[in-house]
């Protein structure tokens, strides 16, 4: 789960982390008040949504006055922003943060994730902050440290006093550096989050270290835990039919082709859109229906499918193991029959009882295409789609 | 020969009474798994599918003498249930269960350094050993005793693997679900080298998906010290970066775990890496 960078700093005060003065607006005149609470002889405008590449976009712009914060909060509110990071429609922009600017004499990256090949809590920090990291790791790995935390000896003030040294800070700014990193630590383990990114942390002229930005992402299998970080969660931005489809216990991800797919498990379905594609296709969606899936499940499936306009084909690859073939053909029958489905759909099932549900399938008379084996599905429904079959 | 379990294996299931639990437990018992006894806390003393049911995993190994577990309690409780059959001497522990805290799987992982004990999964569909012992929510009829050891990160990817496999006439020897969780267990290597040392196994099918550097170690492990055929396949080609797809450990970050890499290594290690999930078995079978 991702949240906005207004909800990331009020954590980050929480937890001891300096961030800059700053207030959230969701009208102009918000943002107007704003500029009398945070006194400034500049301010930064920083539209609210989950992706990062802001800045490059008009997503983040500095106000020299408050007409220029009145004329930039209203381009910003209301519209949406496309980024690199959110595809074409882009989020909408829905509230803004107004911050005082500060002299900034340097730029610094540091973030905190659970890395999987260490199994330990993990820190990243360079001297090249305000930069795409992955960029950073590409052309100047060497710019770029790790350190790993043992779980049962927890973050060590040497482990701080390393990347202290190692960005060149001095004096106080040694302990300042240990208080951020032992904030993110604690937000880290206490609220389950899965990585918190703050790009740039900054040096300002005053010696001052302050998160300019922060990013976190919480472990989706965790916030069950958390009420106060569910509170957080803004559904729009969020993909509605991706919220649509965990109500009913569905994995749903939205994609740009023509072939809507429907599969039992999410390996087989990556699996199968991957197939999709090597058969001159391209896929809709990443649909798992779970493992042990029902007709009601597959019910909604079919519904989520066919709310995208640009699907021109089904393909439904089901595995039956535990659930039975013929079962599940009764499952589709009942779908197809209750959604009303005019296009083309192509059912492949294997596993337990697949002939009996493969024959149920022919003998309905729906137009239903039931293939013998997977790559012949996966090759009649890209055909269908084509409009060539 | 077989890897991890066999005929002689004796297993008790933590969160026995419970409803996924029951079932599971009834479909091992039908396959002829040496079910032996369960675990339910506050239920001690009672009968559950004709046997013994005890509040503690240390209480059931006395009393049964169980050297596996399987577990399908609740995502909150399961990293307690991992620890308490450690800490029971459990040798093979088997976490069905999915949607565990990733921080609480990296805390259960930093308690097992240092013990013997085994785990596969969480998140997995279990492992099987075809025609005499089923440990797992895979369904058993599809399986056949025979020659190829199956290892993958996905359930039903796994199903199409023993399908193409029994479709072939090779069967397997084991077959283990390694599971989708970033963090976990067994890893690819860890099975690959019990394969490699197993006489039943003649062949290898190895199935990996997007997220992580394991079949990239594996790669690694297979080079050295792999000498029976390998075939691999990686899937999630067409998943869009930063998009967790269905499994926890699913997910392209930072332009790191792609398939194209996997691909890349499996190849440089000398497997066979097919392109379609349709062609494990024929591939497996051209290599033998």
């Amino acid at each position: 789960m991702n949240i906005h960078e207004y909800q990331a700093k009020h954590l980050f005060q929480t937890f001891g982390i300096p961030v800059p003065q700053g207030k959230k607006a969701t009208t102009v005149s918000e943002a107007i008040q704003a500029t009398q609470e945070v006194l400034a002889d500049a301010w930064v405008v920083k539209a609210q949504v989950h992706a990062g590449g802001r800045g490059k976009v008009g997503g983040v712009k500095v106000a020299k006055n408050t007409d220029e914060v009145k004329q930039f909060t209203t381009e910003m509110l209301g519209n949406r922003l496309v980024t690199k990071q959110t595809g074409s429609e882009g989020l909408p922009i829905e509230s803004v943060l107004i911050e005082k600017t500060y002299p900034i004499k340097r730029e610094f990256y540091l973030s905190i994730l659970v890395d999987r090949a260490s199994e330990r809590v993990m820190f990243v920090s360079s001297i090249a902050g305000g930069m795409d990291i992955e960029t950073v790791a590409d052309e100047t790995p060497e710019k770029i440290v790790t350190l790993l935390i043992d779980p049962a000896a927890g973050l060590q003030s040497y482990q701080c006093r390393q990347v202290a040294f190692d960005l060149s800070l001095q004096g106080s700014q040694v302990r300042d550096i240990e208080k951020i990193m032992q904030g993110m630590y604690q937000l880290l383990l206490e609220k389950d989050a899965s990585q918190i990114e703050i790009n740039p942390l900054v040096e300002t002229d005053d010696g001052e270290i302050l998160a300019l930005d922060a990013k976190i992402n919480f472990d989706d299998n965790a916030t069950a835990l958390h009420p106060d970080i569910l509170e957080y969660r803004d559904e729009g931005q969020e993909d509605e039919k991706e919220n649509k489809a965990l109500q009913f216990d569905l994995n749903y991800i939205t994609l740009d082709g023509s072939i809507g797919c429907m599969v039992n498990g999410a390996g087989l379905a990556m699996a199968t859109m991957d197939l999709v594609k090597l058969k001159g296709g391209s896929p809709a969606n990443f649909l798992d229906v779970g493992g042990g899936t029902t007709s009601e499940k597959v019910c909604e499936a079919f519904k989520l499918i066919l709310s995208d306009n640009n699907v021109k084909a089904v393909l439904v690859n089901i595995f039956g193991g535990i659930v039975h073939c013929d079962v599940i053909a009764n499952g589709i029958l009942t779908a197809v029959k209750e959604v009303h489905v005019t296009i083309p759909v192509v059912v492949r099932l294997e596993g337990t009882n697949a002939e009996q549900g493969r024959n149920l399938l022919k003998n309905s008379n729906l137009g239903l295409v039931a293939a013998d084996n997977l790559a012949s599905a996966a090759e009649q429904v890209v055909a269908l789609a084509k409009g060539t079959a | 020969m077989s890897i991890l379990i066999n005929k002689q294996t004796k297993l008790i299931c933590q969160g026995f009474t419970g409803r996924q639990g029951s079932f599971h437990s009834e479909q091992a018992l039908a396959y002829g798994t040496q079910l032996v006894g369960g675990v339910t806390p506050g239920r001690g003393g009672q009968t559950h599918l004709g046997l013994p049911v005890f509040n503690t995993v240390e209480q059931a190994v006395k009393e049964t003498g169980t050297t596996a577990s399987m577990i399908y309690v609740p995502p909150f409780y399961a990293a307690d249930a991992i620890l308490e059959a450690v800490d029971a001497g459990i040798g093979l522990i088997i976490c069905i269960t999915e949607g565990i805290p990733v921080l609480q799987m990296l805390k259960v992982k930093a308690a097992m350094a240092g013990t013997d004990a085994l785990l596969v999964g969480p998140n997995c569909p279990g492992v099987i050993t075809p025609g005499e012992c089923k440990i797992g929510i895979m369904p058993g009829n599809i399986h056949l005793p025979g020659s190829i050891g199956v290892v993958s990160r996905s359930g039903t990817l796994t199903y199409e693997a023993v399908h193409q496999t029994t479709h072939e006439g090779l069967g397997q020897s084991t077959c283990v679900g390694i599971g989708g969780d970033p963090i976990h267990g067994m890893t690819f290597t860890d099975v690959l080298s019990l394969f490699q040392e197993d006489d039943q196994t003649k062949g290898i099918i190895m199935v990996g998906e997007i997220g992580g550097e394991e079949e990239e170690e594996a790669a690694d492990y297979i080079k050295g010290h792999v000498t029976k055929p390998v075939v691999g396949y990686i899937t999630g080609r067409t998943a869009p970066p930063g998009k967790r797809m269905g499994h926890a450990g699913a997910i392209v970050t930072g332009g790191k775990g792609t398939a194209e890499g996997k691909v890349a290594a499996l190849k440089a290690a000398g497997a066979t890496v097919v392109d379609s999930p349709t062609e494990m078995g024929s591939a497996i079978k051209a290599c033998l």
